[in-house]
């Protein structure tokens, strides 16, 4: 990926999102989201170079990864939508999504042992497959992980945990939910952790790349804690921080500012445009698309 | 010699590692010389040293663990060491492995088993003793089958390793393991038909691949036309043969018992079409009372059924924690005599 296309696929991540909560606030869109505004650095960083064996497990805020790992726009609508054109004909919504090897499932930490499971399937089966689960700091309060990363070290899985820590959980900070720190949770189980506190993806990528490729080659599991930022609610407005306290971190860890220098600003305007035409295009498909008939509604 | 239903469930496992270099075993203290628990695993560990994987004490992360190679297309087996730690497994199970196929648009299959020894009568008190199966009737996309004496227990396990593409809890009634498979010898005295609505014709599993959902319709040979039906699985059918056998010379009550081997999703039609013709049913089971499995299936009856006057009772444990002191638990789960007695009730023969 050049600074062009890493900075289309920040943008279009971050155009989707807003799109998607705009319209929730209409009524568009109905059930919950949870989107990754000022988050999208982590997804394109990360998943900037995998095989196309590798495995990504997501989690309840999904959709950037699901658009870094370069699944199609319209279905993502569709499914948040309920249409039968979803990425899972509109059975799971937005935080229920599988297209070919990424995953992803609303309950908290529940998905580590699984992605700990198909890194550990690949391994059985001497695959040179590497799997991604991402977690975010709410979900260290999950005891379930810890049995992960237990058994993920014990049998030296090929697995890479990728932390997003925003420093919130919905509505309560850090500091009122986790004691020490997430990197000695790992080092507790003997797993490697690299740790940044960044929104520039180009740090993210740099960051990533050798540690998925020291994965492919060893086979052990490693830990990748990104200190991060969310802009938005947790879901849709239930945003407790002041208006003070996101204007700041909005202004000094937005990935698309700090990406988005690195290019002459025409050439930022036009991906801008070009993203947008994309997006406007997308979402008018997926509204106009089918809902699932309620006859195909079967095991 | 019978094979004892242990040995029929061991050797079924050994034949699916043999049959199937996909087919892997995780759980505590699964390794030989021990075998787990209860023996059910003993010499696999032995005879296929990369396949069987003894785990920490991680009920749930086990069970993740091992969605995940079913994902990547590996057929694991779970040995959870007692039923009652289900429960630490719960979310695995009911958010995760039996939601996936469907919640994927049926992308995704998901050739799983997680194996269980349940059930009371062994003096292991209120954590180790109960029958927890009824929390994991009814959830959409979770197939659970029970084994019994009847038929061929092997059979069943096999057939959920090797044929199922769909996630399956195996509930091995404790009490079931040192008994014998029931053989014709066994049953000389009984005519047996057996129904079974998802037979494959698979040459797997010694080529006695039968399917899960089996039906065994029982009644003692030569009696007139049965005017009770008795519903049972698990170690609970042997108690209710020995029951039906009683009944039938010492009281002259005709009953006919269907036993079933799947338990979700339900396929009641063996026991709505004997009620219908007997005209009363007794439900059985050793989970306690409430919200139970034999609720659901008088339930399902009383509304397929177009005969309006079927008698019902349901016997079960009481509502009460499994105690370990032994009279107390016997006086808990429902026995022979219990069966009896509310035959007897059933059919207007006992002065209660």
């Amino acid at each position: 990926m050049n600074n062009s296309s890493i900075y289309r696929s920040l943008y279009r991540i971050r155009l989707f999102e807003t799109r998607v909560l705009d319209n929730f606030s209409r009524g568009i869109f109905k059930g919950t989201t949870h989107t990754c505004l000022g988050q999208e650095a982590n997804a394109v960083g990360v998943l900037a170079k995998l095989d196309a064996d590798d495995i990504v497990f997501s989690h309840h805020r999904c959709h950037g990864h699901y658009l870094a790992y370069g699944g199609d726009m319209r279905a993502l609508f569709a499914e948040l939508l309920g249409k039968s054109t979803g990425v899972c004909g509109g059975r799971g919504g937005s935080q229920h999504l599988h297209w070919r090897n990424f995953y992803s499932n609303g309950i908290q930490g529940g998905i580590v042992p699984i992605a700990t499971g198909m890194a550990y399937a690949e391994k059985c089966q001497n695959r040179s497959t590497v799997t991604i689960a991402f977690l975010g700091d709410g979900t260290f309060g999950e005891g379930v992980i810890y049995e992960a990363f237990n058994m993920a070290s014990l049998w030296q899985v090929p697995v890479l945990y990728v932390i997003e820590n925003n420093r919130i959980a919905q509505t309560t900070p850090i500091e009122l939910a986790m004691a020490g720190s997430i990197s000695s949770r790992f080092d507790a189980f003997g797993i490697q952790t690299t740790e940044l506190d960044t929104s520039d993806v180009l740090e993210i990528l740099s960051t990533a790349q050798p540690i998925i490729d020291g994965i492919r080659l060893h086979g052990k599991p490693q830990a990748l804690i990104l200190n991060t930022y969310r802009f938005g609610p947790h879901s849709k407005g239930d945003d407790t921080r002041s208006e003070a306290y996101l204007a700041e971190i909005k202004s000094v860890r937005d990935p698309i500012l700090i990406h988005g220098k690195r290019l002459e600003a025409e050439e930022r305007w036009m991906i801008e445009q070009e993203v947008t035409q994309e997006v406007d295009t997308a979402y008018q498909q997926a509204l106009q698309d089918p809902f699932p008939s309620v006859e195909s509604f079967s095991m | 010699m019978n094979n004892t239903v242990l040995a029929s469930l061991n050797s079924a496992l050994h034949q699916a590692f043999a049959q199937d270099e996909k087919v892997y075993l995780l759980g505590e203290d699964v390794l030989d010389p021990y075998g787990g628990a209860f023996k059910v695993s003993r010499g696999l560990s032995q005879a296929f040293p990369q396949r069987v994987i003894t785990t920490p004490i991680s009920e749930a992360g086990i069970v993740g663990v091992a969605t995940g190679m079913a994902l990547r297309g590996l057929h694991p087996i779970v040995e959870i060491m007692f039923g009652d730690f289900l429960t630490l497994a719960a979310d695995q199970i009911i958010n995760h492995l039996s939601k996936f196929h469907w919640m994927y648009n049926s992308q995704v299959q998901l050739p799983l088993v997680i194996r269980t020894p349940m059930g009371g009568r062994r003096g292991y008190g209120p954590t180790h003793s109960q029958s927890l199966e009824k929390i994991f009737l009814g959830i959409p996309g979770l197939r659970v089958v029970a084994p019994t004496v009847f038929g061929d227990p092997g059979a069943l396990l096999c057939d959920a390793i090797l044929n199922s593409q769909e996630p399956t809890l195996f509930i091995e009634n404790k009490l079931l393991y040192p008994l014998p498979v029931k053989n014709a010898n066994d049953l000389a005295e009984f005519d047996v038909i057996t129904t079974n609505s998802n037979a494959s014709h698979s040459p797997i599993c010694g080529g006695n691949h039968q399917g899960s959902r089996m039906a065994f319709t029982v009644s003692v040979h030569g009696a007139p036309s049965p005017k009770l039906t008795l519903a049972a699985y698990g170690y609970m059918a042997e108690l209710a043969l020995k029951a039906l056998y009683r009944l039938a010379y010492e009281h002259e009550v005709f009953a006919e018992l269907i036993v079933l081997t799947q338990l979700a999703p339900f396929d009641m039609s063996p026991v709505i079409s004997s009620a219908e013709k007997t005209g009363r049913l007794l439900v059985m089971e050793e989970s306690n009372l409430t919200l139970g499995w034999g609720a659901e299936v008088v339930a399902r009856v009383a509304e397929a059924s177009g005969n309006h006057s079927i008698q019902f009772r349901r016997l079960a444990a009481k509502d009460f924690p499994v105690p370990a002191s032994p009279p107390l638990e016997e006086s808990l789960f429902p026995g022979e005599e219990d069966i009896i007695q509310a035959s007897l009730q059933l059919s207007g023969k006992s002065k209660d």
